[in-house]
């Protein structure tokens, strides 16, 4: 079969909404049936809700889709999965991972959470020390992981462990697909900075993990890790918003509706952040059209960090500006939210929930590491952890 | 959902490929006849500009006459292929009326609508390159400035067709052979030469684009247009010049950038080469992310110029604001980077940076762009 193009992914979408008016059809069957024809991801193989066609053309049938009012995934809820389990499994499952996990994820109906992070491996993710031994068909896992978002909804987890203490670090590690709802797994709300715990701290106790759900090679774990990392960051500025699109829009609702709370300094500060969030939403656009164009640039890791400094910036200045307003919160009781929500909260939280744009999925200190090396070819600082098997570094 | 901009009404961003071969056009000529050394050498001579240069760059690859339609004689082309030729004019430093005559002067002609006449035959010429106009209003004007009682329009009084007046720092007016001269009664071409028009070199910070003062005492010229559209003429100049100068600066932060993160490559100390210090590689990594968002908001003000979009002045009011910062950003960075030699009069180093701060007060400062940005925003001062 040839790839389809656009008018063909067109009829493609309008065949799906006839057989399945998205007004009486039930949204996981809808979603089902829209994974069924290809037209989840396009560029997925065929079979595996794609059609091997230009990622591109996905817009084609989004267009569509949004137009006759059909449901969506909710990729907000589902981004782990969506945006890092999903590429790893399609890149280095076996036929059998790709035809178990693939629908279920994109449709909503399994959670995934990330078991990557430790206490003591971050930044320095390649340094964890969860074990996973092998015991015949099983392997046995032990250790704890933390800051795991949505470990409390999720069904599924990637995890990483290492197979072989022996060897220099970024070499004795296993990717895994990890069943949250296996015994020995224990999630235990970690609350944070809001007052909520929307991450975890995860303790993996004797977990068996079946042969079957390695990614991979044994030993070639950090490389699969690789590519989840990579779509991690890739994942940010495939959306198009509008101007005030982001946190900058309530700030800028605010000085206009209400003009006692303006200052001359609060007025500087707002245009400077007002252009620099416009800017920023250009450039995010602009990321889009390549993407498009098929002309990918660097520039996808370079939106994180702009976007991190930006909503703490905002928000910051939104605190102020809001005055005796600005000194209070919402609400500090523990909740154990299903997705992180920006624009539903008060200044305060936007303030503090905003801290974590500069840690989650690599911090601006890496990832600017990961644009001085890799976009600019700057060369990397003197290592004296990559020839030292990983028992024998310095904890 | 948001409701989301129609496809067509998105700006393009991006740069097709004939923009890209114009560009290794006018980079290899640019590499030809205006290196670094070359460049430090025609800003100690008597003559600023070069003029083999400046036609090869307007006559035979045509950028002078982008702008002009074919029918009098340009390329027909718009301000997008123009920010291109910008971008890689600020990348090299190279001293040509590129900006001032063949967009801004360029610019407010096209303006006044004129299908014949004195105005569209300087056209015909301009878009030739065989002669070189600037518009007589301080290099620093900025879009909206130029209301009647404001800088040029009141000090160049016509009486009886004889104007007098002095104006200045207008840059480029050392290579113009035409001034278009904003008065209380409309626009008026005055040839550089003609009797009663004296200009005096100034010597001005940014050593690559030469300023001069201008007196009128008693200069005849021809009225181009009534009071009227020559304000709005001069407006819509001033507007395509704040929002191509964003290339400039987009230019020439990228230059500085490459420079800067060879220099660190080469140079060593403590035994490895400095760039490999991640003080330095975060400063260095942090400036690509400012010009990529530069590149965007240049992109954005010459897209909105070119397709005549009704975002055009908060596009270049947005333009201008930022790219101000990250050329000058990008500039003193380059300086510093480099230790000693970005101190030196032989590197170009320095070349870029008074350029860029130059440019920082070019058509608006940022903070005048910003008050554009409230007003169009309503967001207002207290
Ligand atoms: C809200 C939130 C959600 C998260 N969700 C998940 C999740 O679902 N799954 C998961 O696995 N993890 C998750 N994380 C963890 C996150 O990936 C890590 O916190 C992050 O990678 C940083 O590691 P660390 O916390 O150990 O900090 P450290 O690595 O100890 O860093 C501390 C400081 O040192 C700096 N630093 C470290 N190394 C360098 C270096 N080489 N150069 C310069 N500076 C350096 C860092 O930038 C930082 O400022 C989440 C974190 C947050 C905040």
């Amino acid at each position: 079969m040839t790839a389809p193009d656009a008018a063909g992914l067109r009829r493609r979408t309008r065949d799906l909404l006839a057989a399945h008016p998205p007004a009486t059809t039930d949204r996981t069957d809808f979603l089902r049936a829209r994974f069924d024809a290809g037209l989840a991801w396009v560029h997925y193989p065929a079979g595996l809700g794609g059609l091997d066609a230009p990622r591109s053309l996905q817009t084609v049938v989004d267009a569509e889709l949004a137009a006759a009012g059909a449901p969506d995934n909710d990729p907000r809820r589902i981004g782990i999965g969506l945006g890092m389990a999903a590429p790893t499994v399609l890149g280095f499952g076996t036929d059998e991972q790709k035809q178990r996990f693939l629908r279920p994820l994109w449709v909503g109906e399994e959670v995934w959470c990330q078991l990557f992070s430790e206490p003591g491996a971050g930044s320095d993710l390649a340094a964890l020390g969860t074990r996973a031994v092998r015991d015949g068909e099983d392997w046995v896992v032990d250790g704890q992981k933390v800051w795991t978002s949505s470990a409390h909804v999720a069904r599924w987890a990637i995890l990483i462990a290492r197979t072989d203490p022996d060897v220099p670090k970024h070499r004795g590690i296993s990717y895994f697909i990890c069943d949250m709802t296996d015994p020995g797994v224990e999630v235990r709300p970690l609350r944070q900075i809001t007052g909520e715990a929307e991450f975890n701290e995860v303790f993996l106790t004797g977990v068996r993990i079946p042969d079957s759900r390695r990614l991979g090679p044994v030993g070639e774990g950090w490389k699969v890790a690789q590519t989840t990392l990579m779509n991690e960051r890739v994942s940010i500025g495939g959306s198009r918003i509008p101007r005030e699109g982001g946190m900058i829009g309530p700030v800028s609702r605010t000085w206009r509706e209400r003009p006692g709370l303006r200052t001359h300094d609060l007025h500087q500060r707002l245009l400077t952040l007002w252009v620099e969030a416009e800017v920023a939403r250009l450039a995010g656009e602009r990321l889009r059209q390549q993407l498009v164009a098929g002309q990918p640039g660097p520039e996808g890791s370079g939106m994180k960090l702009a976007f991190a400094r930006l909503n703490q910036e905002i928000s910051g200045l939104e605190v102020e500006l809001l005055g005796d307003e600005g000194l209070l919160y919402s609400d500090w009781t523990m909740r154990r939210p299903d997705l992180v929500d920006f624009t539903g909260r008060d200044a305060g939280y936007r303030y503090l929930r905003s801290k974590g744009n500069s840690i989650e999925g690599g911090t601006s200190e890496v990832l600017l590491n990961i644009v001085a090396e890799r976009v600019l070819g700057l060369p990397a600082e003197p290592r004296n952890d990559k020839d030292v098997a990983w028992k024998d570094l310095s904890r | 959902m948001t409701a989301q901009p129609e496809a067509s009404q998105a700006p393009d961003l991006l740069y097709s490929e004939a923009e890209e071969d114009l560009r290794a056009a006018v980079r290899s000529l640019l590499a030809d006849r205006a290196d670094a050394p070359a460049v430090i050498a025609r800003t100690e001579s008597d003559t600023p500009y070069d003029p083999q240069l400046w036609k090869a760059l307007a006559t035979d690859i045509g950028a002078a006459g982008l702008l002009v339609p074919e029918k009098l004689g340009g390329q027909g082309a718009s301000h997008r292929e123009a920010a291109v030729v910008i971008e890689e004019l600020g990348r090299s430093v190279a001293a040509a009326p590129y900006l001032t005559s063949s967009v801004v002067a360029t610019e407010t002609l096209l303006a006044l609508g004129a299908q014949d006449g004195p105005a569209a035959e300087l056209l015909t010429e301009l878009a030739t390159g065989r002669r070189v106009a600037v518009l007589a209003v301080p290099f620093a004007a900025a879009p909206g400035s130029a209301a009647p009682g404001s800088v040029a329009a009141a000090e160049a009084a016509a009486v009886s067709g004889s104007l007098e007046g002095a104006l200045g720092p207008i840059a480029d007016a050392a290579a113009a052979d035409v001034l278009l001269v904003p008065t209380a009664d409309g626009l008026y071409a005055v040839a550089a030469d003609a009797a009663g028009v004296t200009l005096e070199p100034l010597v001005a910070l940014d050593l690559t684009r030469p300023l001069a003062a201008v007196t009128l005492a008693g200069a005849t010229g021809t009225l181009l247009a009534d009071a009227g559209t020559a304000r709005a003429a001069v407006e819509r100049g001033l507007l395509a010049g704040a929002g191509l100068l964003a290339s400039e600066q987009l230019g020439l932060a990228e230059w500085c950038l490459t420079e800067t993160v060879r220099h660190t490559r080469e140079r060593h100390q403590f035994n490895r080469p400095i760039g490999s210090f991640q003080s330095l590689k975060h400063r260095m990594a942090q400036l690509w992310l400012e010009i990529v968002s530069a590149r965007a908001a240049a992109r954005n003000a010459a897209d909105a110029l070119a397709t005549g979009s009704p975002d055009t002045p908060l596009a270049v009011a947005v333009a201008q604001a930022y790219c101000s910062k990250v050329a000058v950003h990008a500039a003193e960075e380059c300086v510093q980077l480099h230790g000693g030699i970005g101190m030196t009069w032989e590197h170009p180093a320095h070349l870029y940076l008074k350029r860029a701060k130059a440019d920082a007060t070019a058509y608006g400062t940022a903070g005048r762009h910003r008050e554009t940005v409230a007003a169009l925003m309503e967001l207002p001062a207290p």
